[in-house]
């Protein structure tokens, strides 16, 4: 703005400082509220007024990875003062740890989902961006016939409302076996994300010069070479970029995996949401579990502030 | 132009004789995904426009009959399709508008010398990267009308937000407007901070109003891009599914998705379910259209 302030301008400026300062407490709140919640002992999670101060407990989490029962008699001494750190704290909300014949604890469903998650999101984002990266290459740098229309046609793929694809690829997978099965799953979120992936890709393939194969291909170097060794070097930041959006995409989906999972290949989105059956469900269970399954976009989010305009706009915004 | 012309002639000769020719590596990088989306896109959906036409229940094992356009028939005479249709426009219209007002001003108020902007910023994006159903459901905690911190922080007494067939709609669209207006949030900021500063001197030179400045400088300079967001989040928000279903199950706030979900696997009517779909997906395409051209139009600039 003008280089001479007015004091009415300063004046707003702080106003708008406070502003933004109250927005971002709001917005972070509900966010916080999960964290809290995740540390906090079952008789605090739902009171009034809401409880904010409190010491933190590592329970949730010992009851988010383990399989309880309610006991209808506190533990003996002699129980309690045999047991490890983490069962006394599942003793003091009344419950006790279900074992085996062999004195094994359970798991609880969590762990195996967590993990569903994990090898899906990772493997079908590896797939999507392998794959769109050297497609991504190939709009770049060659002529295409109807170059528009066949990325129109490999976008809408990705705008359909998932519950439409999902119908015709649940009869699908029924007919080949591939319900409730990672590899069902993987081939979903692939096609899904690669889309995605060839759009984002191809935004940054177009920012590498074209001189800098021209030159390897004038020393000698095959079209190939130059790919593996010019190309994909300058590309690699794109390529992390894409990659991240494409496993937060895999990460979070929902519609498909209530489809077409059940137990065996369920991940974590659908399974969080089955927790709360009918009673009063532990809030600070479902707490922990959301916490760990969030942390990792979380992280992600920060590493990738300076893309994320370009990547939710698929591209067309660049900055 | 003499480099070029070497460099041309050495693709065709030397290089080119080494390796594969650009021809072949164009269609090994190209066709392979193009079958992929053929086969796990293209190939399903024509699978279900040939069940469209059946009344085939995957429930059950009885061949499919074709009936023609039987259901397409019944479902645009089915008032209470057109009433899911309505509850989705409803919904489009209210979450895409409160994001832009939300996104916007939060926008208006950041594009400015503010301590710690990078890390406010970004703090503000994270609602929407995180994952809408898991999210969601944590909403319901906070709707709770007992318990819920909302209330208590309202000052709300015991207001019911979810069970209420009236509010259930709109508290959807809150958690809605909540995780997605840091996305308008997101492209105002690129918009404003392109709004070359010239012309805001000019105008404090000719002793322009704020409101002048506003409506003649900065929105018509950033309505593009503004434009994106709102094509962009009513393609969202016409597809919602998650978040309304895990919120909540009153039929005041059955989304399209919601419907097309029950239908076919609650209640199994495979065949008619698939027409719905098709139905969906006509209007998903023409916006998706009109999209596209936006964005061609927009990068070309």
């Amino acid at each position: 703005m003008a280089a001479v302030r007015t004091s009415s301008e300063i004046g707003f400026n702080r106003v708008a400082i406070v502003a933004v300062l109250l927005v971002t407490i709001i917005f972070l709140a509900p966010i916080y509220w999960i964290a809290s919640t995740a540390f906090k002992p079952r008789n605090l999670a739902t009171t009034i007024p809401p409880t904010v101060v409190f010491q933190p407990e590592i329970s949730p989490f010992v009851k988010l990875f383990t399989k309880r029962s309610q006991m209808r008699n506190p533990p003996s001494p002699e129980e309690y003062a045999a047991a490890p750190w983490w069962e006394r704290v599942v003793f003091d909300g009344g419950e006790k740890i279900v074992r085996d014949g062999k004195g094994q604890v359970q798991w609880s469903g969590y762990p195996s989902r967590f993990m569903n998650s994990l090898i899906i999101a990772i493997t079908s984002t590896v797939l999507a961006v392998g794959m769109g990266t050297f497609t991504a290459y190939g709009f770049s740098r060659f002529k295409v016939k109807g170059e528009a229309d066949l990325l129109f046609f490999i976008l809408s793929t990705r705008m359909l409302p998932p519950v439409v694809v999902a119908i015709p690829m649940f009869l699908m997978y029924r007919a080949v076996g591939l319900n409730d099965s990672h590899l069902g799953l993987i081939i979903l979120y692939t096609a899904f994300n690669l889309s995605f992936s060839v759009w984002l890709m191809k935004g940054f393939m177009d920012e590498i010069p074209k001189e800098y194969e021209e030159a390897a291909l004038v020393d000698g170097y095959t079209r190939m070479e130059a790919f593996f060794k010019i190309v994909l070097p300058e590309a690699a930041t794109g390529i992390a970029a894409t990659a991240v959006f494409c496993f937060i995409t895999a990460w979070n989906e929902y519609a498909f995996a209530l489809i077409m999972t059940n137990r065996r290949a369920q991940t974590a989105p659908p399974f969080i949401p089955s927790q709360v059956g009918a009673g009063l469900p532990d809030w600070t269970v479902i707490a922990a579990g959301t916490f760990l399954f969030l942390l990792p976009v979380a992280i992600f989010t920060f590493l990738l502030r300076n893309h994320l305009l370009r990547g939710m706009s698929f591209g067309a915004i660049r900055k | 132009m003499a480099t070029t012309m070497i460099t041309t002639l050495d693709r065709t000769s030397r290089a080119a004789a080494r390796g594969l020719s650009d021809m072949s590596i164009r269609n090994l990088f190209i066709i392979p995904t193009i079958l992929f989306l053929i086969v796990f896109n293209i190939f399903p959906l024509i699978y279900s426009l040939g069940y469209s036409f059946t009344d085939f229940r995957a429930s059950t094992n009885a061949p499919a009959n074709f009936v023609g356009l039987q259901n397409y028939r019944d479902l645009l005479n089915d008032p209470y399709v057109w009433s899911n249709f309505a509850i989705t426009a409803k919904y489009v219209i209210i979450s895409v508008a409160g994001q832009l007002l939300v996104g916007f001003g939060v926008a208006m108020l950041l594009n400015r010398d503010i301590p710690l902007k990078g890390l406010i910023t970004t703090l503000l994006l994270l609602p929407m990267m995180l994952s809408m159903a898991v999210v969601g459901l944590f909403w319901k905690l906070l709707y709770d009308p007992s318990w819920g911190v909302i209330n208590y922080a309202l000052g709300l007494g015991n207001f019911e937000w979810l069970a209420d067939p009236k509010m259930a709609l709109y508290a959807v669209a809150l958690t809605d407007i909540w995780m997605w207006s840091p996305f308008v949030m997101l492209l105002s900021l690129a918009g404003l901070s392109a709004v070359p500063k010239h012309l805001y001197e000019a105008a404090a030179i000719d002793r322009a109003g704020p409101f002048y400045t506003f409506f003649r400088i900065t929105l018509p300079l950033v309505a593009p891009i503004l434009m994106i967001a709102v094509i962009f989040r009513t393609m969202e928000a016409f597809k919602t599914f998650d978040l309304a279903y895990i919120l909540t199950s009153q039929p005041t706030a059955e989304l399209i998705s919601i419907r097309l979900y029950k239908m076919a696997f609650q209640e199994w009517q495979t065949g008619r379910s698939c027409a719905l779909a098709y139905i969906v997906l006509i209007m998903v395409l023409a916006i998706t259209n009109i999209y596209v051209k936006y964005l061609n139009k927009v990068k070309e600039r």
